[in-house]
């Protein structure tokens, strides 16, 4: 890091705020689907999902840009997905020694996280070029913007097709006596897909510098 | 130096295994004692919790010696053949079940207290979608009505499989039956909207039916083999 530039300067920011919309990775690159998909259909597995990819990707960022100029390019990929799967086995064990409740909720998704898209993406992408704090900025920036859209998706899913929200009933038994239903296919993947769908056309229809020619 | 010569990259890549393994191993040798620790307290908080007792890991080991008041092991002939509740508590039912039937060695965990009453507590293990099932159900005095149920899981669907582990799947199972009329055993059927009502059905949890049809083999497999113990002193 240059000893002029601040550590919040404008570039460094937009590194924070642009996965957030215009270079989202769910709705713009279109990566990690596999894992939204798999893991909206509550509220509370997508923040769980969300804070344990922040905390990787930020992780595996800041260790492949410092090792950047030493890592041989021929086996890069295989040296990222070794720190991937160390760093995600290492925050795994420690949360089953120390945190039993969280590691348990986890526990599924680590196998998502070591082959979330968006890792090895914003390590081939960003880390192998660039400077550790920018990196790390990059990382905490694109898990934001991933967790958004799995939070936006999760709460459609969990109140259409549960009737709770972070397992809080919110649609009054009133409903149900009136012969509302939960919609049981809110809570099948596929709902996810049409739900990501949906938010992707919203963006763009607002933001036609995003619609391709 | 140049990194990207054969030697450097065979070099780089041995030594980087090297230490991710050598960090691993520290982990998990540093931390094991405190997880099995974890795992014991956990399953003596799932054993209580099937009688409804509520407690917190910090209170689980003191709750379970003072209600759990025997611990037995027996066959599938109905005799015990061990009440050391320590070696009862080791039991690992993943094993047992490998076994045949005559050789397995079957647990039972004796609970009274006076609110209460007394009630028997039998572990289950089963196959969900992605990986194991397991709970343990507690049983009336009479042997035959689910006092309570609780069920956990390694890995299966969060919204979907995973509800199992909650309170709402778990509450309808009081007051089930697991022999029919005439005294016939026949576990608990997985049933659509009938359920409340079919004191020998339970309803499955949509969206996750492999892990609740995984559900009902567990249930018929183990109980079954109490069988001849459960009718033994009706």
């Amino acid at each position: 890091m240059s000893d002029k530039e601040p550590l919040f300067s404008a570039k460094n920011r937009k590194l924070l705020t642009n996965p957030l919309g215009s270079d989202n990775p769910i709705t713009i690159q279109v990566l990690g689907i596999c894992s939204a998909l798999a893991v909206t259909a509550k509220l509370e597995p997508a923040v769980v999902m969300t804070i344990s990819v922040m905390a990787v990707l930020a992780l595996a960022n800041v260790i492949v840009s410092l090792l950047r100029n030493t890592i041989p390019s021929r086996i890069r990929i295989i040296v990222q997905l070794v720190i991937v799967a160390a760093l995600v086995i290492l925050v795994d064990q420690i949360l089953k020694a120390f945190a039993y409740d969280v590691s348990k909720q986890l526990s599924v998704f680590v196998g998502l996280i070591i082959t979330n898209c968006i890792i090895m993406g914003r390590l081939e992408a960003f880390a192998l070029g660039n400077r550790p704090w920018p990196a790390f900025l990059d990382g905490i920036g694109n898990a934001a913007g991933y967790g958004i859209i799995l939070v936006i998706v999760a709460f459609f899913r969990e109140l259409l097709g549960s009737g709770t929200l972070y397992g809080f009933k919110v649609i009054p038994q009133a409903f149900y006596d009136m012969g509302y239903q939960n919609n049981g296919l809110m809570i099948l993947p596929p709902m996810a897909l049409i739900t990501v769908g949906i938010i992707i056309w919203v963006q763009r229809s607002r933001n036609k510098a995003l619609i391709e020619s | 130096m140049n990194t990207q010569s054969n030697t450097y990259t065979f070099l780089y890549a041995a030594i980087m295994v090297v230490i991710v393994a050598a960090v691993l191993s520290f982990t998990s040798l540093t931390l094991k004692d405190r997880q099995n620790m974890n795992k014991e307290i956990e399953k003596k908080q799932d054993i209580l919790k099937a009688v409804n007792v509520a407690s917190t890991p910090a209170n689980a080991v003191e709750l379970y010696d003072k209600y759990i008041v025997e611990a037995i092991i027996v066959n599938s002939e109905g005799e015990v053949k061990s009440n050391d509740k320590a070696k009862t508590f080791k039991v690992d039912l993943k094993n047992e079940n490998k076994k045949n039937l005559s050789e397995r060695n079957l647990p039972v965990f004796v609970f009274n207290d006076t609110k209460i009453g007394k009630k028997l507590i039998i572990p289950v293990r089963g196959k969900g979608m992605w990986g194991p099932v397991w709970g343990f159900i507690s049983m009336e005095p009479d042997r035959k009505t689910i006092f309570g149920a609780t069920f956990d899981h390694q890995g299966e669907t969060p919204g979907l499989g995973a509800e199992i582990s909650k309170a709402e799947f778990q509450k309808p199972f009081t007051g089930k039956q697991i022999f029919d009329e005439s005294g016939v055993f026949t576990s608990l059927k997985l049933v659509k909207g009938t359920a409340s009502t079919n004191p020998h059905a339970f309803d499955a949890v949509s969206g996750g039916t492999v892990t609740s049809k995984g559900l009902e083999a567990m249930l018929q497999d183990n109980l079954s083999s109490y069988e001849k113990f459960l009718k033994s002193s009706n």
